[in-house]
């Protein structure tokens, strides 16, 4: 009886979770009348909107990871070092972007960062890309600093930092050298959520009106009819590429890692 | 008649035999104590007669009803597990209750029994604190209480002491003896630790392999162990070689040294002999003790015993002699002559 | 000398990244929630707050939390189904691993992407609408369902709601003890009395935690609807956006009263959830 209903339970998960994405593919392959083609596939790949968004929204996560990578690594790495007092403080920030809603976070940055403001972000292009890449940073924050901070805490960083110092090693090289390899993993996993994350993200692009892979998305909606598919099935597609890079990443340093004591 | 009866119980996971044939009849009141290295199937046994394990074969009885295929919750046992098993969610008392609320005991009875049991456990004022307020001794004791409450017909601990301090092990230990004899209730105790074994129980299987390879009071076991496993198992041991020159008579050499064994032996041309390091002493006795001679090679101060080791022709030879305060124990290296009564070797089959 | 500078070069070293949470997470929510208690001339009130009474805002919330509500209740129920079923339900191994693996991919796969799926599957010409209108002569649109609608949005929302529900609760289900069923069975209770009594009593406070997480999760959720209806559906964050967009409400201290109210919404459910959280821990460790 017990196996009957876990067997029950699972194939209606299965069910609800397939459903929607034969749906989907089904759907994505309907364009040519009366056959099933690839052809929403094609008109997708030679849109050149499809093309500026994606490589748009593709740059943005590069850019973020770097970002949250350059801010959080150091930041961590310090924290646990100097300043453990302050973790507790740490843990909170980093909670907060999961409590706040993201779109009551971009109206605060449109408020605060306007064309009439000391720091008039939005006035520009430049600017507004800079802001959007903040944001996403602000939006990757908890799952970036958590990779990390779990990464260091799986080896004795004051020990590591210590025994480079003595051998003559400044901070620099003790952070790319030392730290960063191994919390490469770590960093790893952040990045490829990061980039999940970002790619098809929505609000913060429409409301700070980039021309991202989101909006784009939204717009070939409203627009088209069997081109949205085809973008889902690519976005389900890449969402699953970068959590299979996850798993090889975390799998790969199991022979790697320094074992801790 | 016994009030436990396991007979030819086997039990085998796929192609795994972990218990391969076990017999063992436990007398009403008697507490009885599987002792093995881990692997050994005792834990096996024990969850078989809990009824979490189905035999393959063999049978189970308790007060003469078979009870080889019903489910544990029909049994009527008590159990004990290693750590942890307290219900997180429910107070001391409540856990206690446990057993007697399924069985449908009324509140104002089941009440009145749980005070009994913490009073019996010594911990009378903690009904209303939570397993996670208690310290792992705390805990255990409760579990004994919640074991007892609904008064099963057998009481089984599983390698109860094995997660907590060494302290608190030894005085737990005898606390649970003591209960398991105020309330006479048959008692089956799981453990690899054979000082724990010897020291509470009536009496001691020691398994091997999914075998009994001895049962018998803890001064049999310990005194006379019946096998090479039995013997090194329980306790320290010296082995000693000989050579048979009479076998009817026990005849044997030691290192050319002739001597007489108590009982006759199978015919044979080399035995392997067995001496308790408390057996041998640093001096001659009696006329009747063999000699050898040696060298110390350490002393283990260990308080009210020393362990003295020592090479008597090129073997080790460990021997344990009591603190005298005007004695100062020997120095490392010294030569000195080591000495046993025949009587005290245990000849070693198999 | 060398005490007195050492303090602040200390601190130098997390100044970097303490500037950044200043600057960009903590004024601008400081800003929206000092701006729901000021008017436009810069003077304290509580207008602004007084005017989400008004019954559209008021409706738009009430629907915001039905959706998060039913969408986290079904996503919370099915989620834990599945959860036990792989855990603890003697299905094989192997079946678990993937189970989690796919919880991972499909609670990050939100969004506008998400309600596409949805609509190439359940809207007028989807592959399930067509397949149960062409093969089994139901057509579910004549009987009332619209993809476009509460039920509609709800479904969606369990899609990624069942597969977070499944990675944070099984890290609970793994903290029941084998032990603590073997001693409920060997007292004589049953497997029902065991759950009843023992596995649901423990599991509670992370259940109501997760429930308040994933209302929180639907509640700030705005590009599924958006993709899905069209900003069509009047709920809270759609709401927002479109203020934000152009100040529909013809009152800009209005919209910060709105972001206030969703964050003390998603503030609660989250504190809920931590509460609920350290009180399970307590007991599962």
């Amino acid at each position: 009886m017990k196996r009957a209903f876990a067997w029950a339970a699972f194939t209606f998960g299965l069910v609800y979770f397939f459903l929607p994405l034969a749906g989907m593919v089904e759907f994505s392959l309907k364009m040519r009348r009366g056959t099933y083609s690839l052809d929403a596939y094609a008109s997708v790949l030679n849109d050149p909107q499809f093309r500026a968004t994606f490589g748009y929204s593709a740059m943005m996560a590069l850019l973020t990871i770097i970002f949250g990578v350059v801010l959080v690594v150091p930041t961590v790495f310090w924290v646990r070092l100097k300043l453990p007092k302050l973790r507790p403080v740490m843990e909170f920030i980093t909670l907060l972007p999961l409590v706040i809603p993201p779109i009551v976070i971009v109206f605060g940055y449109i408020r605060l960062y306007n064309t009439s403001s000391w720091l008039p972000l939005t006035g520009s292009a430049t600017g507004s890309d800079i802001l959007l890449m903040i944001g996403y940073s602000v939006l990757s924050l908890p799952y970036m600093y958590r990779a990390v901070d779990t990464g260091l805490a799986a080896i004795d960083v004051r020990t590591l930092t210590e025994a480079a110092q003595s051998l003559g090693a400044g901070w620099i090289t003790v952070l790319a050298k030392v730290i960063l390899p191994n919390v490469l993993v770590a960093v790893l996993s952040g990045a490829f959520l990061t980039f999940a994350i970002v790619i098809g993200e929505y609000v913060f692009a429409a409301l700070l009106d980039r021309p991202a892979f989101g909006p784009y998305l939204v717009w070939s909606g409203g627009n088209k009819a069997y081109e949205p598919a085809a973008l889902a099935v690519m976005t389900f597609a890449l969402t699953w590429a970068c959590m299979a890079l996850i798993q090889l990443a975390t799998r790969f340093s199991k022979h790697t890692r320094m074992q801790p004591k | 008649m016994s009030f436990l009866t396991l007979s030819g119980l086997q039990k085998s996971f796929g192609p795994n035999n972990v218990v391969k044939s076990f017999d063992l009849d436990v007398q009403k009141g008697e507490f009885v104590s599987l002792l093995g290295p881990s692997g050994c199937g005792k834990t096996t046994v024990l969850r078989m007669v809990a009824g979490f394990e189905t035999p393959s074969k063999g049978t189970i009885s308790i007060d003469g009803q078979d009870v080889t295929h019903l489910r544990p919750n029909q049994r009527n046992i008590g159990m004990v597990f290693q750590a942890y098993a307290l219900f997180p969610n429910l107070t001391v008392a409540q856990n206690v209750g446990f057993g007697l609320k399924i069985k449908g005991v009324s509140a104002s009875e089941s009440k009145d029994r749980v005070a009994d049991m913490l009073r019996l456990i010594g911990l009378p004022a903690l009904g209303d604190r939570y397993p996670f307020q208690l310290s792992g001794g705390q805990q255990q004791r409760v579990a004994l209480a919640r074991a007892l409450a609904p008064q099963p017909r057998v009481l089984l601990l599983d390698e109860p002491l094995s997660a907590l301090d060494a302290k608190i092990r030894v005085s737990l230990r005898l606390e649970m003896r003591e209960i398991q004899q105020k309330l006479g209730i048959t008692t089956i105790f799981v453990t690899h630790d054979q000082e724990e074994a010897l020291s509470i129980s009536d009496r001691v299987v020691v398994m091997n392999a999914g075998i009994a390879d001895q049962v018998g009071t803890p001064f049999e076991i310990y005194n006379q162990p019946k096998t090479c496993f039995v013997a090194n198992f329980v306790g320290t041991l010296n082995t000693l070689e000989a050579t048979v020159k009479d076998a009817a008579t026990g005849r044997i050499s030691i290192n050319g040294i002739l001597t007489t064994l108590p009982a006759p032996l199978a015919s044979g041309a080399a035995i392997g002999l067995a001496l308790r390091p408390e057996s041998v002493h640093l001096t001659q006795r009696t006329e009747a003790d063999i000699t050898l001679p040696a060298t110390i090679t350490s002393v283990h101060f260990m308080g009210s015993v020393i362990r003295v080791q020592a090479t008597a022709a090129g073997k080790p030879m460990a021997l344990d002699t009591f603190n005298r305060p005007d004695t100062p124990p020997p120095l490392i290296g010294a030569a000195v002559n080591l000495s046993f009564h025949p009587r005290d070797l245990i000849v070693l089959q198999g | 000398m060398p005490n007195l500078r050492k303090l602040p070069l200390v601190w130098l070293g997390a100044a970097p990244f303490l500037i950044y949470a200043v600057l960009f997470l903590l004024l601008p929510t400081a800003n929206i929630i000092t701006g729901a208690f000021f008017n436009a001339e810069g003077h304290l009130t509580l207008a602004n707050l007084a005017n989400l009474f008004k019954p559209e805002i008021v409706n738009a919330f009430a629907l915001s939390i039905r959706l998060s509500l039913s969408s986290a209740v079904f996503g919370c129920l099915i989620g834990f189904a599945i959860a036990v079923a792989v855990s603890l339900g003697g299905l094989p191994p192997r079946l678990r691993a993937v189970t989690m693996t796919f919880s991972g991919v499909a609670s990050n796969f939100a969004g506008v992407p998400l309600s596409f799926a949805y609509l190439a599957t359940l809207g007028r010409v989807g592959f399930v609408t067509v397949l149960l209108r062409d093969t089994f002569g139901v057509n579910i649109y004549g009987l009332g369902f619209n993809m476009i609608s509460f039920w509609g949005l709800t479904m969606a929302y369990v899609f990624f709601q069942i597969p977070l529900m499944i990675l944070i609760i099984t890290p609970a289900i793994d903290g029941l003890k084998r032990e603590w069923r073997e001693a409920s069975e060997v007292l004589g209770a049953t497997h029902v009395q065991y759950w009843r009594m023992i596995a649901l009593p423990v599991l509670w406070p992370s259940l109501l935690g997760t429930l308040a997480l994933l209302f929180a999760n639907a509640f700030g959720a705005v590009a599924t609807a958006i993709a899905l209806t069209g900003s069509m559906l009047s709920i809270a964050p759609i709401l927002l956006f479109n203020q934000i967009r152009g100040d529909v409400l013809q009152d800009p201290h209005l919209g910060y009263a709105l972001a206030f109210a969703m964050i003390m919404i998603t503030g609660v459910s989250n504190l809920i959830y931590i509460i609920m959280r350290t009180r399970s821990e307590r007991w599962i460790k």
